[in-house]
């Protein structure tokens, strides 16, 4: 079994219960220090010091940021759709918190191991796309109905580049388990899909396939969830906050948490499909790093390098407008992923 | 199929909003994305700054000059300075012309720094934004060490100035322009280069000559169309006659020749000059009394004057008209902003909302000059 809880207690209800804490407890801890890290990163590059007033190095602000939102009333706007306005954010942070249920923590840790797992992911995070629209509309804002408008075109039209680039992988496996892409990386650094997976010396002909992939894969997952430059649905110079403007306290600090909690999501998704998931860099040569402690950390460091990258952009880049958005996914990262599946589909008629 | 029902969507972009640089309030007609039509509506800082003139001294009016356009307080100063002592007709000693041109060429630093860096924030990109304010801090503290004050100094005086410089302002002048250079070649690779900055104000709000001539549209934004047209060579005042400098225009590097680019860059090329100016004024400060041609009580004859200058803005006149007595009959600005904001329904129809935001941005409007 996939799980160690499975093992640990069986088949039994308790194992169902006990399988989400630990992701829970990471999602809320990761949701935390991101923002810290975001805080501190956008410090550093633009030399400032950021927070450091409370504990070292401001180890607490986030914490006690989340505390004052507690504290915070939720203002209702006049003549707001209540239930909507209320319900949104949830449904945005649950769409965000299943995906986890499929990603590959470890070879012994992973929430279920689905044989559609990327296919689940995909779909269950693109959900979140309904509370939004719902945000949006039921805040009875102009800006939010705008930015309401725009996640809805931006995050249906990305999904499609995300597929198609993610699909590359899914036709060399032959699989949709999240669990196998890893599992089939096997054998050190040079086996991960990025370098064309595992194979004989004619993979050196997918490198370049695959780089690509990823490439557009990092792009259509920044669309997905709202990064800039393609943070339209915010978008303060426009759009004031978009969708977020009329949220106070808690509500608003749940968009806020699925936003981060997405950011891992589809890192972790892009860490498991191109950069080998949990396994180690070093594959067999030392075969405890291998272990599935360091499964873990090998993981969680893949994707949070990925998290860092994507930091590192919103801080450097200026927002793209909306056609040009539409423009860049529709002419460009579309056309070139077909063609690029449309590579691999020969390479694999030749090779394999 | 039944045709849909559209409307027109009336969207309130402002008094309170981040990218309207300060409380102008824009009211949007909407078809989805597109701007059919923009009015600006005006008035929210009107402060009645010609009226409180009238009941004020000559001298006591400097400081509510400063409040005008209060990211360049020193070129408002000067506006006014000049306009009273045309009346008043006296000689001014050197020391205090050579220092009035180096102030008004550092503010000019400093008003292009914001303009650059909220422009960038305007296109989303806040890290240039934080990197034109450092800068800008660096212009300030010579300020400060000069007249005490940041962005208010009530510096120049009518015949004078209120403090004399020390030999530390020269050599840390000397200090910031070496360290400038090198850090507006880096906002520019970070900013003006940068491919979705391009993109996103390249042929956007496009001013064509004539549209700008006529709605008395000038500085930067003026040049950004192409226009050769600069008061410090055009008609010239104080000394700046005495300096080699270059008139920059926009040249459709990127994009076409009077979009929002070029506009914008027309202000880091600006930059550039206003360094070269200091550099060959600061060697030659004569040396004087600051304060000798101040004269103990502005009583000027009847008469009026009219000065202009070029501003880091553009335009900017004071018109003085005089009874003869210790207060100006009638104190008139001709402010900058408000002939440049004049344009923006003309050129941002048919854009998208984030259009209107660049446009907006790429006039450098300052509210406070706008209602005065």
């Amino acid at each position: 079994m996939e799980n160690i809880f499975t093992q640990w207690f069986g088949n039994s209800l308790l194992t169902y219960i006990l399988i989400p804490v630990p992701i829970l407890v990471y999602v809320s801890v990761f949701a935390l220090y991101a923002v810290l890290a975001e805080r501190k990163v956008s410090a550093w590059m633009q030399n400032r010091i950021g927070p450091n007033r409370t504990d070292k190095f401001g180890l607490l602000q986030t914490i006690l940021d989340g505390l004052k939102l507690v504290q915070k009333e939720i203002v209702n706007p006049t003549r707001s759709d209540k239930l909507y306005f209320r319900m949104a954010p949830f449904i945005v942070f649950t769409a965000a918190f299943m995906g986890y249920a499929v990603l590959p923590f470890s070879s012994v840790f992973m929430g279920v191991n689905l044989n559609i797992g990327l296919f689940y992911f995909f779909s269950i995070t693109s959900l979140g796309v309904v509370g939004v629209l719902m945000a949006g509309w039921a805040s009875n804002n102009k800006y939010s109905l705008y930015g309401a408008m725009r996640t809805v075109a931006q995050i249906v039209s990305y999904e499609i580049p995300t597929a198609l680039s993610a699909i590359v992988v899914v036709m060399l496996t032959g699989t949709l388990s999240m669990n196998n892409y890893a599992l089939a990386q096997s054998g050190g650094i040079f086996n991960w899909f990025i370098f064309g997976g595992p194979g004989d010396i004619y993979k050196i002909i997918l490198i370049p396939i695959m780089v690509i992939s990823v490439v557009i894969l990092f792009i259509s997952t920044l669309a997905e969830t709202n990064r800039t430059p393609f943070d339209l649905t915010e978008a303060d110079s426009e759009l004031v906050a978009g969708v977020h403007i009329e949220y106070s306290g808690m509500l608003f600090a749940m968009f806020f948490f699925a936003e981060y909690a997405q950011m891992f999501a589809v890192s972790g998704v892009i860490a498991t499909l191109f950069l080998g998931g949990w396994q180690s860099p070093f594959g067999d040569l030392i075969p405890f790093l291998n272990t599935p402690v360091f499964q873990v950390l090998w993981f969680l460091g893949k994707g949070l390098f990925l998290v860092f990258v994507q930091i590192w952009l919103r801080w450097t880049l200026p927002r793209v407008r909306i056609d040009q958005l539409m423009t860049m996914c529709w002419k460009y990262l579309i056309p070139i992923t077909l063609v690029n599946l449309f590579l691999v589909g020969l390479y694999m008629l030749i090779f394999k | 199929m039944a045709e849909l029902r559209t409307e027109e969507l009336t969207l309130n972009m402002g008094p309170q909003h981040p990218s309207t640089h300060g409380v102008l309030r824009l009211v949007l007609k909407l078809n989805g994305e597109i701007v059919d039509d923009v009015k600006p509506e005006l008035g929210y800082l009107h402060r009645c700054f010609e009226k409180h003139a009238e009941a004020m001294t000559y001298p006591q009016v400097i400081p509510y000059t400063d409040r005008m356009d209060y990211v360049n307080a020193m070129s408002n100063e000067l506006a006014y300075v000049l306009s009273v002592e045309k009346l008043l007709g006296i000689e001014i000693p050197e020391r205090v012309e050579y220092i009035r041109v180096i102030m008004s060429e550092l503010q000019r630093i400093a008003s292009h720094l914001v303009a650059i860096g909220t422009y960038g924030n305007d296109a989303g990109a806040f890290t240039p934004f934080l990197y034109c304010f450092m800068d800008r801090e660096k212009v300030l503290e010579l300020f400060e060490m000069v007249c005490g004050a940041r962005m208010l100094y009530n510096y120049f005086w009518i015949g004078g100035l209120s403090h004399d410089i020390t030999p530390e302002f020269i050599t840390k002048t000397k200090e910031l322009i070496k360290y400038l250079r090198p850090r507006i070649k880096q906002v520019n690779n970070l900013l003006s280069y940068n491919k979705i900055f391009i993109e996103r104000t390249a042929d956007i709000g496009i001013l064509p000559v004539d549209v700008a001539i006529n709605a008395g549209v000038s500085g930067p934004s003026l040049r950004g169309s192409g226009i050769k047209y600069d008061l410090r060579k055009d008609d010239t005042y104080s000394i700046y006659n005495r300096f080699d400098f270059e008139v920059c225009v926009g040249t459709g590097e990127r994009g076409t020749v009077g979009d929002c680019w070029n506009r914008y860059i027309v202000r880091a090329y600006e930059i550039e000059q206003s360094l070269r100016i200091i550099e060959q004024a600061i060697d030659k400060i004569p040396e004087g009394d600051v304060q000798s041609a101040v004269p103990k009580r502005v009583k000027p004859v009847a008469g009026e004057s009219y000065v202009r200058t070029e501003s880091p803005k553009g335009e900017l006149a004071y018109y003085v008209v005089s009874d003869g007595s210790l207060n100006p009959y009638r104190v008139k600005a001709r402010s900058t902003s408000f002939c440049n904001l004049s344009v923006i329904n003309q050129i941002s129809r048919g854009h998208m909302i984030a259009d209107v935001v660049m446009i907006l941005g790429s006039f450098d409007i300052v509210l406070g000059c706008i209602d005065r």
